[in-house]
């Protein structure tokens, strides 16, 4: 390949604690504007801010979970610069000693597994929103100022869009599994920046790092890097260079286009800030959390293959959320049957949830019901079609798949006296099937087996109809 | 009791008379309040006076005393706010146009304690702007004046606090400490001045100049007086992450004059420091009085003092270049009429609300700051204030208290810049978070002059009982001349 893509990537987190990063006011999503504000997160003229320590556990969790090195002393500093929806002027965050430092995200690719290290991981706070009206008004919103952050820096160690893909898809799951954020990119609780450029092998020659911002979903991302590796290849082949700057991608337009030039990099004027002491972070403390720390991605995959005996595909399938792991080992504890379950779910469920664009915590049903529906199917009661049927009005309307089969009459026929009389009711109705069948014809039997089940509205028994037309067709 | 001038009483005294029924609360406010009238147009130690509000706390106390209620250790006495500090309902200004119109809508910390303990808010005191300066000249709301001489400066950057305590405009204040803004000005106008040790009183409602190095504390005509407000404010806040708790909290209790044995340091580099006429026989006569009270007196050596200047210089103008960034014109305070862009709003309102030397100060720290500076300045001044810090731990390691004067200059005439000189005695206490206090200690062609008694960290008491002997010794407290 001579072309090779260099992609880094930053990602701001919004932590899932209770109130924000130096207030008691609430971290809940939304609001009436500027209802969720106080003195401290207005940044009003004496104010003074004091750390969460829930901000710093969550921090800890991250980095804990991304094999992160954590600090035993770090501090907060003081990031300067103007902008309305920053209301002292400065971001509290933190420069020289991060929280977590180094780290990795390991990705599985066709070849093999790639290891994505990272930089560091910092705790900050939020800013507020700038909402721009028609009229051509900036209004301020700040109830999200001093929502509690982790920002998330890697190495430039990914080379496709895809691998960028597959590591924010693994360090969404991640995060949602240690419960410390639920990274919902359209909220902007998961927000990525990509610095992103295209350096010529045989020739070393490099492109200047574009910034892609305000990527609003994993697709967008995926979408916004490959135009931008287009471009910079091209840009590259005609011996031409990008400009060093920071483009946004354009939903509608589908390309990406410049929000400003980078001249010379920013001076932020970092500054200790004095409102805090030093943090002192206990190594007991850090043992505490990693002890307390869930199963994480990776290890319950592993588990679930070892303890159910499933395929790995289905097992990472599986694994990419917590409540669809949850959903799955339940559901097992019910049921037995791990690769039925495992079926089921991989199938008809997750095909359902996608196409109606839910979560499996958005089921009418719980492990419970989808283990009857399977023990229904196994015992002979229903079949596999019609097992099918029932879970998609379980779907819809939330009933016990008991009930359902109970009020649509769906138990199968497996009375061999009332198949019977079907089945001879089909033969006498379709005589030249039976030529069919005894001159050679094979297709016939499954004509023959299609009109019984549909005479039973799909109720018989599927493996005794079949026995006994054959039964039936050979003995005359 | 009638002809009573109560303006001329001790805080305590007042508390007495108060609960000994003599006087009623609402004669301790309105008395003070007449004379604040009558004094203002010369000594300009208020920005705002909180009349109508505090005479009606004045009548709330006299109720309180009536039925019989329990009232707090402040009860009824007035007390004057620096207007940095942050007073719900009350405008705080900074001595800044940028906030001449700002009322905030919460109490800071120690407001909130003085309201509890029945204190009586009598007005908010003028002070350089942002707390940026020595003189108290630097203030959007016109200089304030030394009520010992009205040529004169009354310090500051607490001049309005000071001033209005000497003047007998108010018995008690508060006022906030950087480099020297409490114990300077105490000094110029023959009063004492205590900054506590950092983190003994919750800065939680200080709009900030400088958060390493702000302190809040008091400014009284005694030591006990001066006690008995510092005793009321301090104690842990959740509300500040470098607020600390203090144990001995019961310093009015414990307060006493016997001091022997105690072991007093006076570092030889302080001699090298040029200074005013007869402040060298001020420190010399003040060491007489130590030892015949007892006390022990050695020269010690602080290597680092010569640096303590640009130190205190760098850190505080770097933080006071990012706390003063959120005066922005968006959200309160003053905007500029004059913009077409976000740049232009941003400069314009900085441009046209921030004084001269608020803008020389955020010029420098933002110098000190860029990436290209950093290292040179201020990281090199954050090392320097570690040694000037082991400087003072070595001391106390052997020392109870070190002596030094507060100023090498005499109260100065308005208009002499003398600003740069006057905290070079303040300043290395700031960067060591020390509790100091200024005490009058005589005076020189009429002016008056403080000695500065510096303490271990938590050592307030043994700072008070040091003072206390000193004052009652001289017997020079309370006493400042008449105008």
């Amino acid at each position: 390949m001579k072309y090779k893509t260099i992609i880094g990537l930053e990602i701001h987190v919004e932590l899932m604690t209770n109130t924000k990063i130096f207030c008691s006011c609430t971290n809940e999503f939304g609001g009436e504007i500027n209802t969720h504000t106080c003195p401290v997160c207005l940044g009003l003229p004496g104010a003074m801010p004091v750390l969460n320590k829930a901000v710093l556990e969550y921090g800890i969790k991250s980095g804990i979970a991304f094999n992160s090195k954590i600090a035993n002393n770090t501090k907060m500093d003081r990031k300067n610069y103007f902008y309305p929806d920053l209301v002292k002027g400065y971001q509290i965050s933190q420069d020289e000693e991060p929280l977590c430092s180094g780290g990795y995200i390991e990705i599985e690719l066709e070849d093999g597994v790639k290891t994505i290290r990272l930089n560091r991981i910092h705790i900050e706070e939020d800013t507020g929103k700038s909402i721009h009206t028609e009229e051509g008004d900036s209004l301020l919103d700040y109830n999200r100022a001093g929502v509690p952050l982790i920002e998330i820096v890697t190495e430039p160690d990914m080379n496709t869009p895809e691998e960028a893909r597959l590591f924010l898809e693994k360090l969404k799951s991640t995060l949602e599994y240690i419960e410390v954020s639920d990274c919902k990119m359209e909220e902007g609780s998961l927000r990525c920046d990509i610095n992103i450029n295209v350096m010529d092998t045989e020739t070393g020659e490099r492109t200047n790092i574009t910034e892609l911002k305000n990527l609003n979903s994993f697709r967008a991302a995926v979408k916004a890097m490959e135009y931008e590796e287009e471009r910079h290849r091209k840009l590259l082949s005609q011996g031409e260079n990008t400009v060093k700057e920071t483009r946004r991608w354009d939903e509608i337009e589908n390309k990406t286009i410049t929000m400003r030039e980078k001249g010379e990099a920013a001076d932020f004027r970092y500054v200790v800030d004095g409102d805090f002491l030093p943090i002192i972070i206990e190594e007991e403390w850090i043992e505490e959390i990693k002890k307390n720390l869930p199963e994480l991605p990776h290890d319950k995959k592993a588990r679930l293959i070892r303890e159910y005996n499933i395929p790995e595909y289905d097992a990472g399938v599986l694994t990419q959320s917590r409540e669809l792991a949850d959903f799955f080992e339940k559901t097992v504890e019910f049921s037995k049957d791990a690769n039925q379950v495992s079926n089921w779910i991989m199938g008809d469920v997750l095909r359902r949830l996608n196409d109606a664009g839910l979560e499996i915590k958005d089921l009418k049903f719980g492990p419970k019901e989808l283990a009857d529906l399977i023990e229904l199917v196994n015992e002979g009661k229903i079949s596999n079609n019609i097992g099918k049927k029932v879970l998609r009005d379980m779907f819809e309307t939330g009933k016990t798949p008991e009930t359902i089969v109970k009020e649509k009459g769906l138990i199968q026929i497996s009375d061999a006296g009332e198949l019977e009389e079907v089945i001879n009711k089909v033969l006498l109705e379709n005589q030249q099937s039976i030529v069919d069948y005894r001159s050679g014809k094979d297709r016939a039997l499954g004509f023959l087996v299609g009109q019984v089940m549909k005479a039973t509205r799909g109720k018989a028994n599927p493996q005794m109809v079949n026995k006994m037309l054959k039964e039936k067709l050979e003995e005359e | 009791m009638k002809n009573l001038d109560i303006t001329k009483l001790t805080a305590r005294e007042m508390r007495e008379k108060l609960l000994s029924k003599e006087i009623s609360s609402r004669e301790i406010v309105s008395q003070h309040l007449d004379l604040i009238e009558k004094k203002e147009k010369d000594i300009n130690a208020f920005i705002s006076i909180n009349k109508e509000e505090a005479l009606i706390e004045g009548d709330k106390i006299d109720k309180k005393i009536k039925n019989g209620e329990k009232i707090g250790p402040l009860a009824g006495i007035p007390i004057g706010i620096k207007d940095n500090i942050i007073t719900k309902n009350i405008k705080t200004t900074c001595g800044s146009k940028m906030l001449e119109n700002f009322i905030p809508p919460y109490d800071a910390t120690v407001i909130e304690k003085i309201k509890a303990a029945d204190g009586i808010i009598i007005g908010k005191n003028n002070m350089d702007e942002f707390a940026m300066g020595s003189t108290t000249e630097n203030s959007f709301f016109g200089p304030t004046r030394n009520p010992i001489d009205l040529e004169r400066v009354p310090g500051g950057s607490s001049g309005g606090s000071a001033a209005g305590v000497g003047a007998y405009e108010m018995a008690l204040a508060l006022g906030s400490d950087t480099g020297g803004s409490i114990r300077q000005p105490a000094s110029f106008c023959g009063l004492v001045g205590i900054r506590p040790t950092y983190g003994l009183v919750s800065r939680y409602g200080l709009v900030a100049l400088a958060n390493s190095l702000d302190q809040i504390g008091v400014i009284a005509r005694n030591v006990e007086d001066a006690t008995l407000l510092l005793e009321t404010i301090i104690g842990h806040d959740k509300k500040d992450s470098t607020s600390i708790y203090m144990k001995n909290k019961d310093l009015l209790e414990k307060l006493n004059d016997n001091i022997k044995g105690i072991k007093i340091a006076i570092p030889k580099e302080f001699s090298n420091v040029e200074m005013d006429n007869g402040i060298e026989d001020i420190i010399k006569n003040s060491i007489k009085i130590f030892e015949k009270l007892g006390a022990n007196i050695e020269e010690v050596s602080m290597p680092h003092f010569k640096y303590s200047l640009a130190t205190y210089n760098i850190l505080s103008n770097a933080e006071a270049s990012s706390s003063l960034s959120r005066f922005d014109g968006i959200r309160y305070g003053y905007r500029t009429k004059e913009h077409s862009t976000l740049d232009e709003l941003y400069m314009n309102t900085r441009g046209e609300a921030f004084g001269k030397e608020v803008k020389r100060r955020i010029l420098e720290g933002t110098y000190y700051l860029n990436r290209n500076n950093r290292e040179k300045y201020y990281n090199r001044a954050l090392k320097l204030r570690t040694l000037i810090i082991e400087d003072f731990e070595k001391v106390y390691g052997k020392y109870d208290i070190i002596l030094s004067p507060v100023s090498p200059v005499l109260p100065f005439k308005m208009g002499e810049d003398k600003n740069y000189l006057t905290n070079i005695f303040t300043v290395p206490v700031s960067l060591a978070g020390l509790p100091a206090l200024s005490i009058p200690a005589g005076y020189v062609e009429g002016l008056p002059v403080g000695i500065q008694l510096i303490g271990d960290k938590f050592e307030e008491l043994k700072l008070l009982n040091v003072a206390l002997a000193f004052e009652r010794d001289l017997a020079l407290g309370g006493e400042a001349d008449e105008i």
